[in-house]
Order: structure tokens, then C-alpha cells, then sequence
């Protein structure tokens, strides 16, 4: 493909793939197509809080009811664990600038960390929910209603005889209507799982970064590909910034 | 003989023997993992000449049905599967894909004058996702079909239907991703592509079209495709966002998916208007009628288009005063869209008019979007609206907009640039047939319809044994599609035939302006140009006056006058 590589003195210039002209027409290509995939990010984001607001403004009281069940500590603990790794893939891209490898690595394995300990306090708390049955399913069960959508079986004994079975081990009492209470924990699956979703993307792209750089990769010759990376993760960790005091802190 | 108005052609045109782009590689492999922007627009017109194909077949066996009050071979399941089928691969595999990743994806570097796309990769990404969820959904189709109708309304999409709903949007989300990753590819691509001089006021008003279409297709197609997403939870998990029961709005699907797919009608017509622009200004021989007003109505049409999404629910469970609204709304729409038709009219008055198969595809662009643009004012009118919704006068109003507009100037642009692609001329006796019966046959099939649905006749129904007195209208439908059929069939042949066989064509059979026509060759190198262009001029240097007196003088020598800027084999061919 390569072509006619221009004409330059700039020593970096066998490293710019072809179709561009030099080195910086090649990184604010990155920059400006980065952004134009956050903002994708955003309206995709965007339309789950558009939901969420909808149906929160139109049964407050029961979302508000509801929350009680999801634990504020722990979602809490990954904020802050969220926040660390923002503030070490911001240092990623510093080091990266100042072409220190080695902080680099330091930096993007800390936040490294910090995502796979976001998923594993994640897990914790939706494993918790599959015992007491608190997500979406078919014969989703709260506070000894069987809850199903229109359009299916309503009546079903055994449901209900299991779900007697389940409120008795159930630690909180489950309060609020159970069908918003079905409604806020649908919202709430689909919001923080796609969140999870986008944290093990980047677990995947920031392990790929690491190696590369690593084993110093003829592809990563500058701080571009890191301030990629770390827009992306900037990203992710701002939209659980929102979700947090959306779905842990409601106000009565 | 060959006379020219075009300077520094010489420079630009080909050795003979020249690689281009077609013959740099002969193996499969070279073309399924090409990242050249050339080879994959190849691909991509593979791809949705393909869909198409399969979409027009769905397409007769509904006019087929229809001849007859009382249904003629489907049942009524299978007519919902039918025009399902029709509705999911024309919007999604072909009007939406069809100009930007063909078109677009070919010209767009080298009308900027840049060797490539800005992410040529992704490029490649985008077409593979594009036919991975063409397979989804020819899956979903194989498996049982989808009768929900292209809008996949809630609850039937979500809770009642047992067809192959869940493969089907599955695929549909795997497509919004091809559209994005082409969207983001653009807009980097003309922010920072540009050759030196080509500011923002000397680009193609194809660009800035994309560019307005771009900014479309990576801010809606996020909202649809998480829509669509949630209904698929709702299909597996049961998750009761649409679901009234639970406290959920199944109108909210409404909302959440026009706010994509009415903005997207103009990621169909925005490219096709870009077309346009290109083709009336070439074969006008003149400069395009205010420059600035048709590349700022293309931005304006993305923005205001956000704000009109309502005008599809004035029946649902909306407010008055929210219909009210967006009924405004969507009349401000009119506007931006009127500029455009104005400036085309007056770039053509006093121009020197060359009536070739691109041209007469994009006059009848001209006419039918205008009858189609009308009569979306009746629909955005609340009152009139809740007469006409859901009756064949949509059905016919949007065939308009979309086949007469994005159609005919999807085949404009393949006819205008077809040289280009592939260096060889095709028929043109047969184009102009082609276009004349494009144009007969659209007109024949689809104004019955606006009868019909003032008359009432509900789209999406096989029978109407209730209202015998509508199959006179019906037939002439059937028999309209059937010469539009043939008038689609004509092209797909001399455009074959053409590349067996067709002759080589000069370097610019049009005498076009343009980087794309006079600094790379035809067809283009891989690297698209030998020397990298440095734009000096304006876009649109036409010269009608120089033209008109080339063409009066050839006429005085007695000789048949020819397009100017043609060379000697086109002219004989006249």
C-alpha cells in the first residue's frame, strides 16, 4: 500500500501510515475521530438516562423504595475505585508524554487493577441480586408477587409458593410496588451492565496497550494511542459518575 | 475537435498501461482485506445491489397480492413477513448504506484530494459488520421471517410476536455499527483530510452533504440501536422497560425510535441531494446557485430533523399541543429543502443544458422529490394527518421521498460516476431509455397510491373486499411497478454489459470539475493521485457562456454538437 510516502525530515515520518500526509495530520485524525465516537457513546448512554429520568419522575416514590435494596456502600467503594483509575490513566497519558515507559506501565497497570476490582465488587453485588431473584426474568418474584408483563400467565401458584420461600431468606424487606420495583431493577441491569460491558472493552484495550508497549511495539511511537485510550476510559468511568447518585442515592 | 474548458488535463491523464486501482491485485484475498476506500465502495455496491435485489422481490410479491380485493397466494401471515421483509432490507440495507458507503466511501477522499479515508481499517470493519448483519437478518428471514413492520413496534415486537424478532434486531444493532464506524470515518476524514487550499467554502457540496449526514448517523443511530437493544432484553430477559404492566411506556419506543429513524430518512436523501448538486451543476455547465445556501440547508435539514421526530405520533398518546409542535417543526423542514430546489432550478436557468443519462436521472430527482416534499406538508399537518395516517398516501408520500429521491439519485450518481469507477462508457441510448422508463414507471406505481389512501385504504392490509372499487387502482400500481421493474432491470444490464465489453472511456467524458475527475486518473491509481492536488479555485468553475458559443459554433460547422469537454470516442458515439 505505502505507495508515496511524502516527501519530509521529520524522522518520525516512516511511521505515518500512508494515507496521511505527516505526523500530525495522523493524530488529529485520531483525536478528532475519537471524539466523534464519544459522542456516539454519550447519545447511546444518553437515551438509557432519558428512560431512566422518564420513568424515575413518574414513580418516584416506588424507585425511591426500591433503591433501598442495592447496596450504596459498595456501589460507593467502586466510585472511588473508578476515580483512582481515571486519575492513573490521566498520569498514563503524562508519563506517555514525557515518553517514560516505565511510569506508563505502572500507571495503566494500577488502573488495570482498579477495573478488574470494579467487576469483581460488581459481581458481588449482582450475585446477591440472583439469590433473592431481583433481576429481570420471566418469574421475577418481589415481595411475594410473582410479577410478569402483560401478554403472559398471570396466575401462577407456583411462583408464589416460591416466592413466600424466597422473602423469608431475603435480608431487606423488599418494599414499593414490585411491578416498578421490576421496572427500576430492569433499568438498572441494563444500565450498569452495559457500563460493565464498556469496563471489560477497556480491560481488553488497555491490556493490549500495555503489551504492546511493553514489548515496544513499532505501532505505539507516541502519547496518541494512550490519550485514546484514556478519552475512552474518561469516559466510562463518567458515566458511572452519574450512575451512582442515580440508582445508590435517592432522595425521598 | 475534442474541445475542452478544462486546464491542467493533460497533466492528470493516464498511461494506458497505468495500474489502477482494479488491476493492482488480482486475488480474493486482495479485495475481502483491501483497505483501500475504492475496493470496499466496490464491495459495498456488491453488497446493496444484492439487498436491494432481494428487497424488490418482496416488493412485487406485495403488488402481486394486492391485484386481487380478496388477496391473491399469501396469507396474511405471510404478507405481514412480506412487506416486513421489504421494509427491513430496503431502509436498512439499502437507502441507508446505499449512497454514503458506495458513493461516499469512492469519492469522498478523492473529491478532498486525500489518499485514503482517515481509518481505512475501519472502513473495511464497517463493511464486514454491514454483511455480518445482512446475514442476521436473512437468518431471521430463513428462520421463519418477521412480521413486526420495519418499525418494530412495542408491545407485537417485543411481547406478542413469535417470529424471528430477536435475530432480526440483533442484526439491525450490529448495522447501526457499520453506520456509525463509516459516520466517524467521514467526519474525521473532512475535518482534517483536506488537500492544501481546499477550505471548508471549496468543498464539493457532495462533502458537505456527507458532512451533514455524518453528524446524523453518529448522533442517532446510538439512540436506535439501544432501543432496538431493549427490546431484545425485553424478548429474553422480560426486563418491562416498554411494557405498560410494569409501569413502562411502549409510546416511549415510539419516541425513542423516530428520534433515530425520522432523522435518518435524511441519512437517505442528504447524500442523494449531494448528487444532485454535482450533476445539475455539471450538466448546466454552470456554477451551483448559491453555494453557501445549499451547504448550510444540508446542515440545517441535519439539525432541524432532530426536532421533528413527533410529526409520526400525531395519533399516538402525544398532547395537542405537542403535536402542535412538532407540526411546526416539521413545516420549518420544508424550508431548507425548498432552498435546495430553488437553487438547482436557478443553477440551471441560463446554463447550457446537456441532457445525458445522469441528468435525466436527476431532473426526475427534481420532480419526484418535489411532489414528494408537498405532500409530506399534508402529513405534517396534525389534522390532515390523523385523516391520512396509516394509509397508503404515507406509503405513497414516502416511496416519493425515498425511491423517487434517494433512488433516482443513487442511479444519477452510478451513471455520472460510473466512468470514473471503472474507466469504460456505458450505453447511452439505453440510459436515457432507462431514465425515461425510471421515471414513467415510479409515477405509475406510486400516484395511484396517494388515491388510494385519500380514499382510505390502509397500508399494510392484503385485502380490501370491503372496497372493491379500489382494484382499478391497485392494478395500475401492479402494472407501474412492473415497467419501474424493467426500468430497474435495463441499467443492471448495459452497466454490466458495459464492463465486459463497454469502451474505454477518455479521461473526463464529462468535462466535470472536481479533484476526483481532474487530478486522478480514471480509474483511479491505489493511491488515488500520482501528484497530490493543491486546489487553487473555486468548486464549480463552469463556464456556460464559453460552453453555449463551443456548442453554437460546432452546430454552424454543420456537425452534430456534442458535450463539451467530451472527447472524440464520445462524440461519435452520438
Amino acid at each position: 500500500m505505502g505507495g508515496h510516502a511524502p516527501v519530509t525530515n521529520d524522522p518520525d515520518a516512516d511511521e505515518v501510515y500512508f494515507q496521511y500526509e505527516d505526523i500530525d495530520q495522523q493524530q488529529e485524525s485520531y483525536v478528532v475521530g475519537m471524539w466523534a465516537f464519544l459522542v456516539t457513546e454519550v447519545m447511546f448512554f444518553g437515551a438509557l438516562f432519558l428512560m431512566y429520568a422518564i420513568y424515575r419522575w413518574k414513580w418516584h416514590t416506588d424507585f425511591y423504595l426500591v433503591h433501598k435494596q442495592l447496596d450504596w456502600q459498595l456501589g460507593g467503594l467502586n466510585t472511588f475505585v473508578l476515580l483512582i483509575s481515571s486519575f492513573c490513566v490521566a498520569m498514563a497519558v503524562h508519563y506517555a508524554q514525557l515518553k517514560k515507559p516505565k511510569q506508563q506501565l505502572i500507571c495503566l497497570g494500577i488502573t488495570l487493577a482498579c477495573a478488574f476490582g470494579f467487576l469483581g465488587i460488581k459481581t458481588i453485588e449482582y450475585s446477591s441480586k440472583f439469590e433473592h431473584n431481583l433481576f429481570p426474568n420471566h418469574s421475577f418474584v418481589y415481595a411475594d408477587h410473582k410479577v410478569t408483563s402483560y401478554g403472559m400467565e398471570k396466575k401462577d401458584v407456583t411462583g408464589r409458593a416460591a416466592g413466600v420461600e424466597h422473602a423469608k431468606k431475603v435480608k431487606k424487606p423488599q418494599e414499593g410496588d414490585p411491578n416498578r420495583a421490576r421496572l427500576f431493577l430492569s433499568l438498572y441491569f441494563a444500565m450498569t451492565g452495559l457500563h460493565g460491558l464498556h469496563v471489560v472493552i477497556g480491560i481488553l484495550v488497555i491490556g493490549t496497550l500495555m503489551i504492546m508497549i511493553a514489548r515496544k511495539s513499532p505501532l505505539i511511537t507516541d502519547y496518541v494511542p494512550t490519550e485514546m485510550i484514556g478519552l475512552y476510559w474518561h469516559f466510562v468511568d463518567l458515566v458511572w459518575i452519574f450512575l451512582y447518585p442515580l440508582f445508590y442515592l435517592i432522595p425521598k | 475537435m475534442s474541445a475542452t474548458v478544462i486546464d491542467g488535463i493533460q497533466e492528470a491523464q493516464q498511461e494506458p498501461t497505468q495500474k489502477n486501482y482494479l488491476n493492482a491485485d488480482h486475488t480474493i484475498a486482495s479485495w475481502l482485506l483491501t483497505v483501500d476506500h475504492k475496493r470496499i465502495a466496490i464491495m459495498y455496491l456488491i453488497g446493496v445491489t444484492f439487498f436491494f435485489f432481494l428487497g424488490s422481490i418482496a416488493a412485487a410479491m406485495i403488488r402481486v397480492e394486492l391485484t386481487s380485493p380478496n388477496g391473491l397466494f399469501l396469507t396474511s401471515e405471510t404478507y405481514n413477513k412480506t412487506f416486513t421483509a421489504h421494509g427491513v432490507l430496503m431502509i436498512f440495507f439499502f437507502l441507508i448504506p446505499a449512497i454514503p458507503a458506495v458513493m461516499g466511501n469512492f469519492l469522498l477522499p478523492l473529491m478532498i484530494g486525500a489518499r485514503d479515508l482517515a481509518f481505512p481499517k475501519l472502513n473495511l470493519l464497517s463493511w464486514y459488520l454491514y454483511m455480518i448483519s445482512g446475514g442476521f437478518v436473512l437468518a431471521a428471514m430463513i428462520l421463519g421471517g418477521i412480521d413486526a413492520g420495519w418499525t418494530f413496534y412495542t408491545p407485537l415486537s417485543s411481547i406478542y410476536s413469535n417470529t424471528q424478532i430477536t435475530l432480526a434486531l440483533v442484526g439491525l444493532f450490529i448495522s447501526g455499527f457499520s453506520s456509525i464506524a463509516t459516520g466517524v470515518n467521514f467526519i474525521a476524514s473532512i475535518h482534517k483530510m483536506r488537500a492544501p487550499g481546499m477550505t471548508w467554502f471549496r468543498l464539493p457540496l457532495y462533502v458537505w452533504s456527507h458532512y451533514a449526514t455524518s453528524i446524523i448517523i453518529i448522533l442517532g443511530t446510538p439512540v436506535v440501536a439501544i432501543t432496538l437493544l431493549l427490546v431484545v432484553f425485553e424478548r429474553v430477559f422480560a426486563i418491562g422497560v416498554f411494557s405498560p404492566e410494569l409501569g413502562g411506556d411502549p409510546v416511549l419506543f415510539q419516541h425513542m425510535f423516530w428520534f433515530y429513524s425520522h432523522p435518518a430518512v435524511y441519512i437517505m436523501v442528504l447524500p442523494a441531494m449531494g448528487i444532485i448538486s454535482e450533476v445539475i451543476s455539471c450538466f448546466s455547465r454552470r456554477r451551483v446557485f448559491g453555494y453557501e445556501f445549499i451547504a448550510f440547508s444540508s446542515i440545517a435539514i441535519a439539525g432541524l430533523g432532530f426536532l421533528v421526530w413527533g410529526h409520526h405520533m400525531f395519533i399516538s398518546s402525544q398532547s395537542v399541543l405537542q403535536g402542535v409542535i412538532f407540526s411546526l417543526l416539521s413545516f420549518l423542514v420544508a424550508i431548507p429543502s425548498a432552498i435546495k430546489i430553488f437553487n438547482w432550478s436557478l443553477t440551471m436557468y441560463k446554463g447550457s443544458i446537456h441532457l445525458r443519462t445522469p441528468m435525466l436521472y436527476a431532473l426526475g430527482f427534481i420532480g419526484l422529490f418535489v411532489i414528494g416534499g408537498l405532500t409530506g406538508l399534508f402529513l405534517a399537518s396534525v389534522d390532515t394527518d390523523v385523516h391520512l395516517t396509516g394509509t397508503y398516501f404515507i406509503v405513497a408520500h414516502f416511496h416519493y421521498v425515498m425511491v423517487g429521491g434517494t433512488l433516482l439519485a443513487f442511479l444519477a450518481g452510478i451513471h455520472f460516476w460510473w466512468p470514473k469507477f471503472f474507466g469504460v462508457m456505458y450505453n447511452e441510448f439505453w440510459g436515457k431509455v432507462s431514465a425515461v422508463i425510471v421515471f414513467l414507471g415510479f409515477n405509475f406505481t406510486f400516484f395511484p397510491q396517494f388515491i388510494l389512501g385519500y380514499l382510505g385504504m390502509p397500508r399494510r392490509y392484503h385485502m380490501y373486499y370491503f372496497a372493491q372499487e379500489w382494484q382499478i387502482y391497485h392494478v395500475a400500481s401492479t402494472i407501474g411497478s412492473g415497467i419501474l421493474g424493467i426500468g430497474l432491470i435495463l441499467p443492471a444490464c448495459y452497466l454490466t454489459a458495459s464492463l465486459i465489453r463497454g469502451k474505454k472511456c477518455s479521461h473526463n467524458p464529462w468535462g466535470a470539475k472536481g479533484l476526483e475527475w481532474e487530478a486522478a486518473a480514471t480509474p483511479p491509481v491505489t493511491e488515488n493521485f500520482t501528484v497530490m492536488p493543491i486546489v487553487r479555485e473555486d468548486p464549480y468553475d463552469y463556464d456556460a457562456i464559453a460552453d453555449s458559443a463551443l456548442y453554437e459554433e460546432e452546430r454552424k460547422k454543420g456537425k452534430k454538437p456534442a458535450l463539451v469537454g467530451a472527447t472524440d470516442d464520445e462524440e461519435k458515439k452520438d
